[in-house]
């Protein structure tokens, strides 16, 4: 009784093809040969994708993202660690509204969070600097990596710590040997998140990006209002690419299904 | 602290604050003081001569709320959310429930392709749409093909919502798949030992206990579509506008910052209004049943 009926099937069929078509679809017009979108049936080429090499400003863009979104992951795991471990330990005067704040961009639009950017930038004068864009993205991709920390650090048997202890270990002995291998798993998955979250992001980052800054969303987003050519297919195509094989790192890492849904399937 | 084991560390009391200082410090200059300038800017006013001027008052609230044209884009905006919102329930529901009935095997691998475009970013996936829907796109070439008559589907509302719905299933499957978890199945065979239809299951048994799952899920989808930018900007062209591309155009187009963000304050308080009233109903519901 707990299986699905034919009608169920068709639905959870038409429900996948829905979610997977326009992936699929951009996938397939990169490798076509015309001038125009249409599937590689009339013929196949590689031509699109070797126009985005000789574009640039995407070449930039790309260096770009990868770079931010390196420096962003990197730097948010350097916070939400110790964040994290407090957090998740120790109870202290002031912990729920840190906790609450440190969540708080999953609450405010990243729309929101742009426009305050751009306006704290401009009052500061540091428009177009990468350093406050690296800092941006690390306030935004920060919560997703803090959650995971305090998962990993909630899940910790506390028992190989104590006797570490006992046996005359010190407490930063105790964190390099005991406490940090046993949740670099969920911290590796974090920064792993938090890299594609800062690569993929778009509405904040349109707002604080100049013309030397600008991410690959960003770029992507600008050209795809202006003009619509298969060259759109193939970036999307190699982004596709790049975050399915962070994805797979992530699987092997963590788990998708315990990053998407928080637990095992 | 109620845990013994955890106590035996003895923390110096400063401890938590020095390892949640970078943290806070971070949040601190990068969350409450662009916000707090935000909501500043708002009561300022533009003048295209001098650019911002430093008065204080409500006049930008009042253009927003006094003119039909910014009301009309609220109004569309909030449309197409529920909408959206809508549409997300009827198929992300009983897509959960239908993972939740297939064999662990099945269920592992679909999940995953239902909730993996999640981490595709939200250009590639308007780009697809846009593709699929343009005037010479891939759905009109199929009418085509079969003889009848292409479609305006692209810069209507119509692509908007479909695109929406693309990209916010997932927060509806995962709170819903996450309830259908919690549920324990010995309940719903006792339902049906005592002969009780599959749909008084349903009925009785699934939809009760998968509810809060649905509305957690709606919240998250209505709050993300009303502020979504990069679908309306794609697909809905440069005259169908909603509240997010319509900041974006004054701060980058009209260069009229203090509206932007009166519009983007209006946005953030309307979200958390949103967000507080879905905590108060969850605290209702386990006073309820705690107590």
């Amino acid at each position: 009784m707990r299986s699905n009926g034919p009608i169920a099937l068709l639905f959870h069929a038409l429900v996948v093809t829905f979610v997977l078509a326009p992936l699929v679809l951009v996938c397939l017009v990169a490798f076509t040969a015309q001038d125009t979108l249409s599937l590689p049936f009339a013929g196949a080429s590689l031509r699109w994708f070797k126009a985005v090499f000789e574009h640039p400003d995407f070449l930039q863009s790309f260096y770009n993202s990868l770079q931010l979104a390196l420096m962003s992951a990197t730097l948010s795991v350097c916070i939400a660690l110790p964040a994290g471990l407090a957090l998740g330990r120790y109870r202290f005067p002031g912990r729920d509204a840190l906790n609450g704040l440190f969540l708080s961009p999953l609450i405010i639009p990243s729309l929101v969070l742009g426009v305050a950017f751009m306006r704290m930038f401009s009052v500061m004068g540091i428009t177009g600097s990468f350093f406050w864009l690296v800092v941006a993205h690390t306030v935004v991709i920060t919560p997703y990596v803090l959650r995971m920390v305090l998962a990993a650090v909630m899940g910790i048997d506390r028992s190989s710590e104590q006797a570490a202890q006992s046996l005359g270990a010190g407490p930063w002995t105790v964190f390099r040997r005991i406490t940090l291998p046993a949740i670099l798993p969920g911290l590796s998955g974090g920064w792993m998140l938090a890299f594609i979250n800062s690569f993929d992001e778009l509405t904040m980052s349109i707002f604080v990006t100049t013309p030397a800054t600008v991410t690959l969303p960003v770029r992507m987003y600008m050209y795809a209002t202006e003009s619509i050519d298969p060259m759109m297919a193939s970036v999307s195509a190699l982004m596709i690419l790049i975050t399915g094989g962070a994805m797979l790192i992530l699987d092997r890492l963590y788990g998708l299904d315990r990053i998407l849904i928080g637990e095992r399937v | 602290m109620s845990d013994p084991a955890a106590s035996s560390l003895k923390p110096k009391r400063s401890l938590p604050y020095i390892l949640t200082a970078p943290a806070t410090l971070l949040f601190a200059t990068m969350v409450l003081v662009p916000l707090l300038l935000t909501a500043l800017l708002a009561f300022n006013s533009y003048d295209d001569s001098v650019g911002i001027k430093s008065t204080y008052d409500l006049h930008n609230y009042l253009a927003i709320f006094g003119d039909d044209y910014y009301l009309r884009i609220f109004w569309r905006t909030f449309w197409i959310a529920g909408l959206t919102t809508l549409i997300c329930v009827i198929v992300g529901a009983p897509e959960a429930y239908v993972l939740s009935r297939m064999s662990r095997k099945w269920r592992a691998f679909f999940l995953i392709v239902i909730l993996a475009p999640l981490l595709v970013s939200v250009v590639v996936r308007a780009f697809g749409w846009s593709m699929l829907l343009s005037a010479d796109g891939l759905i009109n070439h199929g009418l085509q093909a079969l003889g009848m008559a292409p479609v305006k589907m692209l810069y209507t509302s119509g692509a908007i919502v479909v695109a929406l719905v693309h990209v916010m299933l997932p927060f509806m499957v995962i709170p819903v798949w996450t309830a259908l978890q919690r549920l324990d199945p010995t309940v719903e065979h006792a339902a049906l030992s005592l002969n009780a239809s599959q749909a008084t299951v349903l009925r009785r048994i699934l939809l009760p206990q998968v509810a809060p799952g649905v509305l957690s899920g709606s919240l998250i989808v209505f709050g993300l579509s009303a502020s979504a930018f990069a679908i309306p900007g794609l697909l809905g062209g440069r005259r169908l506008k909603m509240v997010a591309t319509t900041v974006y155009d004054e701060f980058l187009g009209s260069l009229n910052w203090p509206l932007g963000a009166s519009i983007a304050i209006v946005l953030l308080v309307a979200n958390l209004i949103i967000m507080m009233t879905y905590n108060r109903i969850l605290e209702r519901r386990y006073s309820k049943t705690l107590g």
